[in-house]
């Protein structure tokens, strides 16, 4: 939907002649289907009783969900896992969101140096930062917990906060904050009535996207796990001891968690 | 915080604030102490050595030395380049159209079909991982569809516990990985970027390769970097789909750290991939700029 394109235009294309638009077409059916047939199998599998994973399925009902809700460990590991969400969210924006002001507004040395290497975390892999941590750690003898995996969490996602809440403020136009402080608000008001309103979809976003990675994350936090585990490492124990059909289900009702979550996260950010 | 983020809300970008230190202190000081540090022992125990259980710390190259002599880890990182190379360039052949399909092609579904890639980057890397075992394996949904359609006798081993399982598997979880920056770079493309093109008589193909591929260039470098990255340092898709020569360097290090229990090795390991890694970025860096 383009701005300022008659309806001729639309209907012949240069670029995109009819082959071509044909062409996407079909590749972008291809993927589509790539994306979510395996998506598929996991929902369709999960309101089989069977335990054999065949096709057709016989028995349709809800034993693998009656089992998943009978499961202690698992409740206890998602309860873990919300913990550990819950102590990076806010972590990560405490951090984050002074360093993207920084990053904007202050000059202090490193700052270039700061401005690429806080990416590092995001790009290198996880494991790599859970030892890191596990090292230092070991130092001082620290015991492994569901803190040490919300500090390895906090430095993977803190990058996330800082990279988008920076972006939100290079496009903020100061005048506005000018405008206020030059009517007679003083600092604190412009802060809390024109800045922050402003920032409102970036740290919404960020935050969203913070937990949800936290909630599911597995690579860093493999080295930082005490004896409490967190969903995804529950999970994870679960598979190494074969196929489990409870897993069908968990996937089934966390893929339809995410849905609402992208839902509630894209509506938050078309705002803008 | 809100003190000295706002004293100098009136002053240009870049001024010299008092008082930012107060701002930037604390999360600068995190960042030491939670990722510089750390990376820093990795470097300091990939040079010390393991002595009958106890970490010897003399000076030692020993460790660097015994990755590069022995072929069996040169094997082992020569799997997770190549796994990770075949999965950047799949990954971008089909995120690629797609993207382009997003910006150009989908007029009244965009926000949609938008929402349709997001969808699952947020759902759990295990769980897309362990779907493809369902599929592939020998009960899974293609051994017993081929089987019921009489085209097969019994279950074939050939789908799962190889490269192809592996690669599969990545491309799947790393397809939206891809695609979302590239529609991020078309979508900023102005159209009459594309129609002064055609305007001045380039042909549509010449018009892709000289103005638009160039200028989506950077969504291409940013999800082709991750993608090469976060699949080069994986382990969940080997140990999940590969068998055992699909072993891949992050099993390596997580051996290291249990039972062979040689912590400076595996940091010696974990060095390798980071400097494998910042390359990739650095060379994507330049890629980017010309």
């Amino acid at each position: 939907m383009r701005n300022g394109r008659t309806a001729m235009q639309a209907r012949y294309d240069p670029l995109l002649t009819r082959p071509v638009r044909r062409g996407l077409l079909v590749t972008a059916v291809a993927a589509f289907a790539f994306l979510y047939l395996p998506i598929a199998v996991l929902v369709v599998f999960s309101f089989s009783d069977s335990p054999l994973l065949v096709f057709p399925i016989d028995s349709v009902g809800l034993a693998w969900y009656r089992a998943l809700f009978a499961d202690s460990d698992l409740w206890r590991s998602v309860g873990n896992s919300l913990i550990v969400a819950g102590t990076v969210v806010p972590l990560t924006l405490i951090l984050g969101v002074p360093l993207a002001f920084g990053l904007d507004r202050v000059n202090f040395p490193g700052k270039r140096l700061l401005e690429h290497g806080i990416l590092l975390p995001l790009v290198v892999p996880g494991i790599v930062t859970g030892l890191a941590l596990l090292l230092l750690l070991s130092r001082f003898d620290t015991r492994l917990s569901l803190f040490t995996v919300a500090i390895g969490h906090s430095v993977w996602c803190l990058p996330i906060v800082v990279t988008q809440v920076y972006a939100r403020l290079r496009r903020f136009d100061r005048s506005i904050e000018e405008a206020s402080l030059d009517l007679g608000a003083g600092p604190a008001t412009t802060f809390w009535r024109v800045t922050l309103p402003n920032l409102k979809s970036a740290l919404l976003g960020s935050a969203l996207l913070v937990f949800v990675l936290s909630f599911d994350e597995i690579p860093v936090t493999f080295f930082l796990t005490g004896s409490e585990n967190t969903l995804p490492m529950h999970i994870w124990s679960m598979l190494r001891e074969g196929v489990n059909p409870v897993i069908n289900a968990i996937a089934t009702l966390t893929i339809a968690l995410s849905i609402l979550v992208a839902f509630l996260g894209l509506r938050l950010l078309s705002r803008d | 915080m809100s003190g000295a983020t706002v004293q100098d809300a009136g002053a240009a970008r870049g001024w010299r604030i008092p008082g930012g230190w107060l701002l930037v202190g604390p999360p600068l000081l995190y960042l030491l102490v939670f990722l510089v540090i750390p990376y820093g022992e990795i470097l300091l125990h990939s040079v010390w050595q393991v002595d009958g259980y106890v970490i010897s710390r003399t000076l030692t190259g020993d460790n660097y030395a015994r990755i590069v002599e022995n072929p069996l880890y040169r094997q082992v990182l020569w799997n997770s380049f190549s796994t990770a190379l075949l999965v950047t360039l799949f990954a971008l052949a089909i995120g690629y159209p797609l993207a382009f399909f997003l910006a150009f092609v989908a007029r009244r579904h965009r926000q949609m079909l938008y929402f349709l890639v997001v969808i699952p980057l947020l759902t759990s890397f295990l769980l897309r991982a362990y779907t493809w075992k369902i599929i592939l394996g020998r009960s899974g949904l293609v051994n017993s569809t081929l089987t019921s359609l009489g085209l097969t006798d019994g279950p074939l081993d050939l789908f799962l516990y190889n490269q192809f399982s592996v690669v599969l598997t990545l491309v799947y979880i790393f397809v939206p990985f891809v695609t979302l920056p590239i529609y991020a770079s078309l979508e900023k493309l102005s159209r009459d970027q594309i129609e002064a093109s055609l305007d001045l008589g380039a042909r549509p193909f010449t018009t892709f390769r000289r103005v638009i591929l160039p200028l989506s260039l950077p969504g291409v470098v940013a999800g082709g970097t991750f993608t090469f990255a976060l699949s080069f340092g994986d382990f969940v898709a080997p140990s999940l789909l590969g068998g055992p020569n699909e072993i891949m360097i992050a099993n390596v290090i997580i051996s290291q750290f249990g039972t062979a229990f040689d912590w400076p090795f595996g940091s010696a390991l974990a060095m390798v991939v980071v400097v494998i890694v910042l390359a990739i970025v650095g060379i994507g860096a330049r890629l980017e700029k010309r």
